[in-house]
């Protein structure tokens, strides 16, 4: 009885707090659409010819450790790469079918416009900057590593050989010297302007006239768009962008996939102590019927037993009374037997000369 | 003198002497150098065995505490009473440990307080996680509380954690509630990289009842381990009650998996997800869903109705299982499924040794205190009723 009551409850609670994501979205910011002056990066791959600078330039600008194999050797692009703790960019070399020369895209952070690191971070350690740039507070990480499972391009890498202070690592786009007025390191360092550096909304322009004017050179579609929420760094490519292992990422921003289960905190928290204690109270209440009834039950049978009891002792009383009536006459009778006696043998004594006593000693005999 | 001695180093006792020393030196290695150097962990694969087993099965089939005391407290199953301090005793050691696991994993361990006490990203699911977990652990060690004061003589204290039974259980439902469901819902961020017979918005209700699942399955599962073990522990009223709250829970449990049965279909059917059962993944979410959720359900209903222990703790088995696989197909073995094979994770033997490690030092805390406190027994001098 009990399950399933718990569980037709618990079953309102999970859908509720499933289906509670358009409330909870009013509630939290999720509406955010990106700071209006946010600068971002055009990466074009139709111009892009996998020199590698810009992976050069990145290295120079956030001093990392030179790499074992030069910047200008070219082998490393036959094989898959990604960013990891000392290269923020890589550029990777993609064999399109039907395509004649490779085709090549650099990756870094896209810098959501709603990032899914900095939703997952429980210390707060990513911040959106109004210059569209998300960046990275080690002072704080826990080292979790969520950020890395949350974000939908696998961006975010870390130090796990640093026993000391490992730290998540990412392309910062610059944000230090976009400060200054300065371009960022690998934009600055593109030789074939492969990559355009800008504000966002400027860029999406940019793009688009780019496909307007050169159908046959560009997919029509802006990676980074729409993607995630939208991003701040932006792709345009001659091949779908699949080919070019950008992975498929829905339009919703991180937000809003986690809303609903945020905005279910408050329901239970609200709610579960009063149905909890409602059940307690139920329960309760069944206990303290079921222990009136035996209650009742119990004085009941006291009391038949009592009644019982009380005939018993009244039979035994008036048996008593009875016996003692019987043996009061019966003393009586001795008693009065013992006096004739007594009278006779008084009478007979009487008869004798010295009779004195004789009246006295009959008195009582006589009030009785 | 060594009689005793000859009595304490049987194999048992050998065996975990050996897992703890190892266990040792691999707490060395991790921390002097690095989470690198132990883990088979890489930029693609944040997550392994640690955070797949040690926290998702460990929380989940630490639910045992919560499932009982509510049934016996709130619910008014008074003759569960004797299943509620195991319980709580094995859900506390549970989630201390699955803190104590934790640090191994964490890039910075010693600001595990941060989101609590100095940035708190409250968008974050694992916040609310980290907050309840870290909630629970307390209300857990007050709950459980009672049964060392006893063993140490401090009554007036007992008495008075004894009077706290109805609120602390109420938080602990409210809390457990709360992250078993958040556990699941860490995973609503990632639409990309969980299958997508997995991935769904109904993640955190999955998870939440397949939690109450692993509650009853493990309290019935240790109830088997420790009978065999800790029988001479026992009291009367344990060994009495101990049949009823067998089929008890088993008979919830069954209901329960059943539902969670039906509940995915619905999932399924929902998102229309049918294609992906014919692909290698949807075989193990086949073997998942029929092996682990139906089979234990049918096995408990079978079990309750011809009154049959074995096949009731056969069950259960499968129940504690479907957990671990469960958790382990959404954490580690369908999450980033489109990845291709050579950079996909298998855990290190390193890895492997740790978990070992931490499930020996749960059971050996386990032993200590059951073969010393009141858990398995009422105490002579405090048989006045909970
Ligand atoms: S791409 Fe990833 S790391 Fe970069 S801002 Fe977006 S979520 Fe964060
Ligand atoms: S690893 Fe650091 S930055 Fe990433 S979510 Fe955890 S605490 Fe935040
Ligand atoms: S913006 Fe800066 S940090 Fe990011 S890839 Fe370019 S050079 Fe590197």
């Amino acid at each position: 009885m009990h399950r399933r009551k718990f569980l037709s409850l618990l079953g309102g609670a999970g859908i509720a707090s499933t289906l509670g994501t358009t409330k909870a979205k009013a509630a939290s910011h999720a509406a955010f659409d990106g700071y209006p002056d946010a600068m971002g990066v055009l990466h074009d791959s139709s111009r892009c010819i996998g020199c590698r600078k810009c992976e050069e330039g990145c290295n120079t600008v956030n001093n990392f450790p030179k790499p074992e194999k030069k910047f200008d050797d070219l082998s490393v692009l036959d094989t898959k790469r990604r960013t990891n703790a000392t290269a923020h960019t890589v550029v990777n070399k993609y064999n399109v079918a039907g395509l004649d020369h490779p085709i090549f895209r650099k990756q870094q952070c896209n810098h959501c416009m709603e990032p899914a690191c900095a939703s997952a971070c429980f210390v707060k350690a990513f911040t959106k900057n109004p210059d569209g740039s998300v960046t990275y507070n080690g002072d704080v990480c826990v080292g979790c590593r969520y950020c890395m499972i949350a974000c939908p391009f696998s961006v975010p890498t870390f130090e796990y050989e640093d026993p000391l202070d490992p730290l998540v690592q990412k392309c910062t786009m610059c944000h230090p010297l976009i400060k200054e007025g300065k371009l960022p390191g690998c934009v600055q360092a593109c030789p074939k302007e492969a990559l355009t550096f800008g504000k966002r909304s400027d860029l999406i322009e940019i793009a688009r006239e780019r496909i307007r004017k050169h159908p046959d050179r560009y997919v029509k579609k802006i990676y980074g768009e729409k993607e995630a929420g939208g991003t701040n760094w932006l792709y345009l490519a001659p091949v779908k962008h699949t080919e070019l292992g950008q992975p498929v990422v829905g339009k919703k921003a991180a937000p809003e996939l986690t809303a609903g289960a945020l905005g279910a905190v408050p329901m239970v928290v609200g709610i579960w102590p009063v149905l909890l204690t409602g059940a307690y109270a139920i329960s309760k209440r069944k206990e303290k019927i079921a222990a009136e009834d035996q209650k009742a039950a119990v004085a009941q049978a006291v009391s038949e037993t009592q009644s019982a009891a009380e005939d018993k002792l009244k039979a035994a009383m008036e048996k008593a009374a009875k016996d003692k009536e019987a043996s009061i006459a019966r003393e009586t009778k001795k008693a009065v037997a013992n006096a004739e006696k007594e009278f006779e043998e008084k009478l007979a004594a009487l008869q004798n000369p010295e009779s004195e006593e004789v009246e006295e000693s009959s008195k009582p005999e006589g009030d009785a | 003198m060594s009689n005793d001695q000859k009595k304490f180093w049987h194999a048992g006792n050998i065996l975990t002497a050996i897992i703890l020393a190892g266990g040792l030196v691999l707490t060395f290695l991790r921390f002097y150098k690095g989470i690198g150097a132990v883990t088979n962990l890489d930029d693609n694969n944040p997550w392994g065995l640690w955070i797949g087993f040690d926290l998702m099965c460990g929380v989940a089939l630490a639910a045992g505490g919560y499932v009982t005391s509510a049934s016996c407290y709130l619910f008014g199953m008074k003759h569960y009473h004797s299943a509620v301090r195991p319980a709580i005793t094995t859900a506390f050691l549970g989630y201390f440990f699955v803190v104590v696991a934790l640090l191994y994993d964490l890039g910075h361990p010693w600001r595990l307080p941060y989101p609590l006490v100095y940035s708190q990203g409250t968008t974050s699911l694992l916040f609310e996680v980290g907050l309840c977990v870290s909630l629970y652990v307390s209300v857990l060690f007050i709950e459980w509380s009672p049964a060392a004061l006893e063993w140490l003589g401090m009554r007036k204290l007992r008495n008075l954690v004894i009077k706290l039974t109805l609120p602390l259980t109420i938080m602990g439902v409210v809390l457990s509630t709360m992250h078993q469901s958040s556990l699941g819902a860490l995973f609503l961020i990632a639409p990309g990289k969980l299958h997508p017979l997995w991935y769904s918005s109904f993640m955190p209700v999955f998870f939440f009842i397949s939690s109450m699942v692993a509650g009853t399955s493990m309290v019935i599962f240790e109830g088997t381990l420790a009978h065999k073990g800790l029988h001479h522990m026992m009291d009367d009223t344990h060994l009495k009650e101990a049949h009823g709250v067998a089929f008890g829970f088993a008979k919830a449990a069954s209901f329960i998996l059943a539902g969670y049965f039906f509940i995915k279909l619905f999932d399924i059917t929902m998102d229309n997800d049918w294609k992906y059962l014919a692909t290698g993944y949807g075989v193990i979410f086949l073997i998942e869903m029929f092996g682990f959720v139906l089979l234990p359900s049918f096995l408990y209903a079978i079990g309750v109705r011809e009154k049959n222990l074995k096949i009731v703790r056969i069950a259960s088995i499968f129940g504690v299982l479907g957990i671990v696989v469960n958790r382990f197909n959404v954490s580690m073995i369908a999450f980033n499924w489109q990845l291709p094979a050579s950079e996909r994770y298998f855990p290190s033997l390193m890895e492997i040794g740790i978990s070992i490690f931490v499930v020996t030092l749960i059971i050996t805390a386990y032993r200590f205190i059951t073969t010393r406190m009141p858990v398995l027994f009422e105490h002579p001098e405090y048989k006045d009723a909970h």
